[in-house]
C-alpha cells in the first residue's frame, strides 16, 4: 500500500498532533444499495424519458476508441444535438464509455470513476476489445470481457466503430432507459461481492478502499 | 564512409566489437560494457553524438544474454550510432547512464520492469512503472508465455472463433473447393 494511504500522525499547522486513517477518514465505506423505483409507472416512465433525453459523458478515453468521440463533439457529426454531451467529472457525468481496450492499471481508474458517477449511471462497452479482448485477446495485461468488472448495459461493436455507430448506439441506449432497463447501478450495488472479487482477481495491488464515491 | 571513419576512429581508443552498417547514416556497434560509459562520453563530448534517441533491450534467450541498445544521434551531422551491449541474462545488472542524460533514468526503469534489468542508483528504479502490482517474471522476457498468463488470469467470453486467413478466404472465393 502506498504511504500516503497508511494510517499515521499528522501534526497540523496549529501544533496539534491527530491521527489519520485515509481510507476510512476520506472515504465511505459503505457498499452501495439497490435503489429502487420511487414513484408509479407513469411518473418513472416521465422521469426515464428525461433520463434518456440528458446522456452526459464522462470524458474519459481508455484506449484507441476516445478518437471517434472527437467528431462526434465536433460539428461533423454533433451529437450535442441528441442531448449528448461530455462532462470533464465523474460527478457530473451519468454515462460512462469505455473506448476500447483496458489495460488493469486503466481498469482500476475506470473502478473509482464508475463508483464517483451519480445514479442513475450508464455504461457502454466501446469496440470490440470490450467485448472478447478484440486484438488484446492475448495481451497479459488486458482485460478481455468488461461486463466481468462493470455493469454494461450496451456493447457497440466494431474495430473501431464508426461516429454513426456510436450515434445508433445512442439511440438504443435512449430506448434502453425509456423502457426501464437502465438499471446498471442497481445491478452492481446487488452483485457488489461478485464485481469486487472480479476486480480483485485482476487488480493485484488494490490500495484503494472496496467503495470510494 | 564517414560511419566507417568514426569506427576507425573509435576502434583506436576502445576494443570494439563488430560495426553493422544499416544505413549509410545508421550504424551499430558491439561495445563491452565496462567500456559503455568511456565510449558514450567519448561519442557525446569528442564526436558530437549529444542526444539519446533511445535504450532498448533484446532478449536473445537461447544464448543466455540480453543486449542493450543505445541510440546516439548527431545533430549536426545526421546520423545514429547504436552502441550494443551484451550482458549476461542471469541476474541482469547494467551500470545506468541516468548522469549523462537524465532521461534515461525513464528507459532504465522500463527495462527494469519489463526485462527485469537492474540499473543500480538510477532515480526511482524500485517504482512501479507500467505495471502495478506485477507478480510474475518481466512480462518482456522471452520465456514470459503472455498467452497462458492472458488464459489464466482473464476471463474469456466464449464463442471467439479464428479463422486462417488464407483458408478463410478461399472458401469464400472459390466455395466448395478442398482446404
Amino acid at each position: 500500500m502506498k504511504p500516503e494511504l497508511m494510517k499515521r500522525m499528522v501534526k497540523g499547522p496549529d501544533g496539534l498532533e491527530f491521527e489519520v486513517e485515509p481510507l476510512r477518514d476520506y472515504y465511505c465505506e459503505a457498499p452501495p444499495t439497490v435503489m429502487p423505483a420511487a414513484y408509479g409507472k407513469i411518473v418513472e416512465d416521465l422521469f426515464n424519458w428525461a433520463r434518456s433525453e440528458s446522456i452526459w459523458i464522462l470524458g474519459f478515453g481508455t484506449g484507441c476508441g476516445a478518437i471517434e468521440m472527437r467528431p462526434l463533439m465536433t460539428p461533423r457529426f454533433d451529437a450535442y444535438r441528441y442531448g449528448v454531451q461530455w462532462r470533464p467529472t465523474p460527478r457530473q457525468a451519468n454515462l460512462f464509455i469505455i473506448s476500447g481496450y483496458l489495460s488493469t492499471k486503466t481498469l482500476k481508474r475506470a473502478i473509482r470513476a464508475y463508483e464517483q458517477m451519480q445514479n442513475p449511471k450508464y455504461v457502454i462497452g466501446l469496440g470490440s476489445c470490450t467485448i472478447n479482448g478484440g486484438m488484446y485477446w492475448d495481451s497479459y495485461n488486458t482485460i478481455k470481457r468488461l461486463d466481468d468488472y462493470l455493469p454494461v448495459d450496451l456493447y457497440i461493436a466494431g474495430c473501431m466503430p464508426r461516429p454513426e455507430a456510436l450515434l445508433a448506439g445512442f439511440m438504443d441506449l435512449k430506448k434502453l432507459i425509456r423502457a426501464g432497463n437502465g438499471e446498471g447501478a442497481n445491478q452492481y450495488a446487488e452483485n457488489f461481492a461478485w464485481y469486487k472479487e472480479n476486480q480483485k482477481r485482476v487488480i493485484h495491488d488494490w490500495d484503494m478502499p472496496d467503495y470510494n464515491w | 564512409m564517414a560511419m566507417k571513419e568514426l569506427y576507425a576512429r573509435l576502434k583506436a581508443l576502445f576494443p570494439l566489437g563488430e560495426l553493422t552498417e544499416q544505413r549509410k547514416d545508421l550504424a551499430f556497434v558491439t561495445v563491452p560494457a565496462e567500456h559503455l560509459r568511456a565510449t558514450i562520453l567519448h561519442l557525446r563530448d569528442k564526436e558530437g553524438f549529444t542526444h539519446l534517441v533511445l535504450l532498448t533491450a533484446v532478449d536473445w534467450l537461447e544464448e543466455g544474454r540480453f543486449q542493450l541498445t543505445y541510440l546516439l544521434n548527431n545533430r549536426q551531422r545526421a546520423c545514429d550510432i547504436g552502441l550494443r551491449v551484451m550482458i549476461p541474462r542471469d541476474a541482469a545488472t547494467m551500470e545506468g547512464i541516468h548522469d549523462i542524460w537524465p532521461t534515461a533514468a525513464t528507459y532504465q526503469r522500463e527495462l527494469r520492469e519489463m526485462f527485469g534489468i537492474d540499473f543500480p542508483g538510477s532515480p526511482r528504479i524500485e517504482e512501479d512503472f507500467i505495471l502495478e502490482g506485477w507478480n510474475d517474471i518481466p512480462p518482456y522476457r522471452r520465456d514470459f508465455d503472455t498467452l497462458k498468463y492472458a488464459q489464466e488470469n482473464y476471463s474469456e467470453r466464449p464463442g471467439r472463433v479464428t479463422h486462417d486467413p488464407e483458408t478463410h478466404m478461399r472458401l469464400q472465393l472459390y466455395p466448395g473447393s478442398k482446404p
